[in-house]
């Protein structure tokens, strides 16, 4: 096997990741580094111009309260995402977000995002909470901020293409992170007196839709591979809402998104029979109380009766795009030149909206001929993910702000420092901190800031370096360069190197957890059902998949990433499979049904599912934590 | 085969000091051959089609084919990227032809100012104002409990 070289980087705050959090972060770290003295590094797997989820482009900001017009309050904004993830919210952290996340568009807007205006010169929105955009270039602009405050005054450096593996420790407190470099042989070993983990979400835990070269097709990038929870959880973070996948209903295939039709164009959903499951099925919603009945109706619940439909066989749904456009330009219908005009308008828009963010619906679009203003197209329930920053709430259990808590809430979610996980030191924002849904783009972004800035507290409260024994790194650089070990010792047994008794490589791993995913916990072709017995099954196969972790092989840096991008899918996988066995109800029905206990349960389950990896005896543990109001 | 490469027109970036697509592939799917200088994907099937590849082509060698598994064949979406718009033209299978123009950013490449021309908050680190605050929300204070804010919007 060929030399690797150790790198070692001394810095103080370690921020991993370079998508939205990430650039949030290292926006208000530079400021506050700057001030105390302090350095600060960012690691990015890939290019920070275009890296993590909105690597693409955006046609929408969708979290804006608007505070400064005095149209929404910070409490509306809570209101909204407690209901909409039925009741299981952070309400401190879902308000630290709503309170700052005006501050960062406005920055955005600064930077060079164009924000859509109407003649006033006020923002046009989309929905309550949602502003239009040109988005083409959304991360370059917030990229270039990041990267403009962390090389000023030599305050921060940037390591791109650098794939973290996992997090070093000093006792009970994170120090820092190993990974390897994608272009040379080189492992780094960072070590950090505070590390903002904001490495995003994860995609292709289960099966998806596509098996084909669509599989890459992810609603949500297929980079995002759930490195943040490896993370927390190795670290021995507790975690929370484990359960809590989100199942976008998105246009079928390519995943186009349907914000702007559903909000903006007021479009309706219909089955192959031309009804609404949203009327036809209301009553359904009585069954969900206290939050079917909620306004607007929590997205699980509106993905749920849409999947009735579907189970019923009275599929495909349709968006009803020639429906909305054509009702959006009879207002004009009596002036022949405003007619042309509107509806030259709305075409642009509604291609804009795909060419920004989600190319290949355009191209699906394009090579079915398909003009929305003609047809209609298909949408469907895509596989699950895990994303905190959405209508999921995946993530780390953290701190909230000392602030923002009632008598109760302080002493359950106020530990010293907001952002930080219950591992000393180690702070997440974005995808990687749980139960503060819906913070998307602008609010992952706001989150990164408030984490940066109690990170650079906690380093000047706690400023000694971190003690690390040689034996730990020597061990944990083994364990990370293994699979190319194991390549090369075994890959000239077999004429194929893809089919070899003694080793696994990465594709068909991941095939084999998403397998046990899909059929077992709630996948695709389950329909998204399980139950107890199904969820003991996934456990008992996962863990013969762990077992093979051991024996993966990579011929080189690039499918050396893919085996730990991998591996960190399947702990994702194992804490929601255990998450979702613990919780005995069903609780979002449009996410996941247990079949076995096919009720919400208020009373004994209006509580969070919290679980913890125990990295000193390699055990899992599981308990609820109570749900308080702030603003009762 | 999401993105390919037109090997006429690739030149594997010779005069530049880096591969672009290889560069900017989120997902480090595009490699460049030593051998014949061409870049190609390595793996389609994990290609988002995000277009990045397509896009920062120096020579517009990258093109994107859609997903055969489910996109019939035909069509085309053609960027043209510039400093400040993007130009779209998209081939229908049918060969209908439409083009679009969007605006990408409102200000110079390179120039984005990180506190935006906002005040630096005038707290210290244990104030809940992060560092351009509260002047970057367009209000006199951050919110907090007992804030006027707090319940009547």
């Amino acid at each position: 096997m060929a030399d690797f070289e150790t790198v070692v980087v001394d810095t103080d705050l370690l921020i991993l990741g370079g998508g939205m959090a990430a650039c949030g972060a290292a926006v208000e770290a530079a400021h506050w580094a700057k001030q105390n003295g302090l350095k600060v590094a960012l690691v990015d797997k890939a290019a920070m111009d275009r890296s993590g989820a909105v690597a693409m482009g955006l046609s929408a900001i969708n979290q804006y309260v608007g505070l400064r017009d005095g149209t929404n309050s910070v409490k509306d904004y809570v209101d909204y995402v407690r209901n909409d993830l039925m009741g299981v919210t952070r309400e401190d952290l879902v308000a630290n977000i709503a309170r700052h996340v005006d501050s960062t568009v406005h920055l955005f807007e600064k930077w060079g995002l164009p924000i859509w205006k109407d003649a006033e010169g006020k923002f046009v929105h989309e929905g309550r909470w949602q502003l239009m955009i040109n988005g083409e270039s959304y991360k370059v602009v917030v990229s270039e901020a990041a990267k403009n405050s962390l090389l000023q005054d030599e305050v921060g450096q940037i390591f791109e293409r650098v794939f973290i593996v996992g997090p070093l420790m000093d006792g009970d407190r994170c120090a820092g992170a190993v990974g390897f470099s994608l272009r040379e042989n080189k492992i780094y070993i960072f070590k950090a007196k505070a590390t903002l983990a904001a490495m995003g979400g994860a995609v292709h835990v289960f099966k998806p839709r596509s098996s084909g070269e669509g599989m890459g097709r992810a609603w949500y990038p297929p980079w995002n591979s759930g490195s943040s929870a490896y993370f927390t959880m190795k670290a021995g973070a507790e975690m929370t809402c484990q359960e809590v996948r989100f199942i976008p209903v998105r246009f079928k295939d390519a995943y186009g998104p349907v914000g702007a039709w559903f909000l903006l164009f007021k479009a309706r959903a219909t089955n192959a029979m031309d009804g609404n499951y949203m009327v036809e099925r209301r009553a359904e919603l009585d069954n969900w109380l206290p939050y079917g009945r909620v306004k607007p109706v929590p997205a699980n619940l509106r993905n749920y009766l849409g999947m009735l439909d579907i189970m019923e066989g009275k599929g495909p749904l349709s968006m009803r795009t020639e429906e909305a456009i054509q009702k959006i330009a009879d207002n004009f219908k009596d002036d022949p030149k405003a007619y042309k005009k509107k509806m030259k308008e709305l075409e642009s828009e509604a291609w804009e909206d795909f060419l920004d963010m989600t190319i290949s619906q355009a191209l699906l679009w394009a090579g079915t001929n398909t003009q929305p203003e003609e047809k209609s197209s298909e949408i469907a329930p895509a596989e699950p993910y895990f994303i905190g920053s959405h209508s999921g709430a995946s993530g780390a259990w953290v701190s909230g702000p000392e602030d923002l808590q009632s008598g109760e809430s302080k002493n359950e979610y106020f530990w010293g420092y907001a952002n930080m996980s219950t591992v000393k030191g180690l702070f997440c924002a974005g995808d990687a901190s749980g139960a503060s849904s819906h913070k998307f783009s602008s609010g992952s972004h706001a989150e990164g800031r408030i984490a940066a800035k109690a990170a650079i507290k906690f380093i000047l409260d706690n400023n000694s370096a971190s003690n690390m024994e040689q034996e730990q790194i020597d061990a944990v650089i083994a364990e990370i360069l293994k699979p190319l070990e194991t390549y090369e010792t075994h890959k000239d047994e077999t004429t194929d190197p893809e089919v070899n008794p003694n080793y696994i490589r990465p594709r068909m791993f991941m095939f084999r957890l998403q397998k046990i995913m899909d059929e077992y916990a709630g996948g695709v072709s389950s329909q998204f059902m399980t139950n107890k017995p199904q969820l003991e099954r996934a456990l008992e196969l996962l863990d013969f998949l762990k077992e093979d972790s051991k024996k993966l092989a990579a011929p080189n840096l690039h499918e050396l990433m893919r085996c730990w991008e991998n591996i960190h899918r399947m702990w994702q996988a194992e804490a929601h499979v255990r998450t979702v066995l613990f919780r005995d109800e069903t609780r979002w029905p449009g996410y996941y049904f247990r079949a076995d206990k096919p009720k919400l349960d208020e009373e004994s389950w209006h509580v969070f599912a919290n679980c913890r990896y125990d990295p000193a005896t390699g055990d899992w543990q599981m308990r609820t934590r109570p749900i308080h109001r702030i603003f009762a | 085969m999401p993105s390919y490469v037109n090997p006429d027109k690739c030149d594997g970036c010779k005069a530049l000091d880096k591969t672009a697509c290889q560069y900017i592939c989120p997902n480090d799917l595009m490699v460049l051959d030593k051998n014949t200088m061409k870049a190609y994907n390595q793996d389609v099937s994990m290609c988002w089609e995000c277009y990045n590849c397509v896009k920062i082509c120096p020579n517009q060698a990258i093109e994107v084919r859609g997903y055969a598994d489910f996109v019939p064949l035909g069509a085309s979406a053609t960027p043209m990227r510039s400093t400040d718009s993007i130009m779209w033209t998209v081939t229908f299978r049918n060969g209908t032809i439409k083009r679009f123009k969007f605006p990408i950013r409102t200000t110079v490449e390179g120039s984005a100012v990180p506190d935006g021309g906002f005040k630096s908050s005038a707290d210290g680190l244990d104030s809940p104002a992060l560092f351009t605050e509260p002047e970057s929300l367009g209000l006199p204070e951050v919110f907090t409990l007992g804030s006027k804010e707090a319940l009547h919007g």
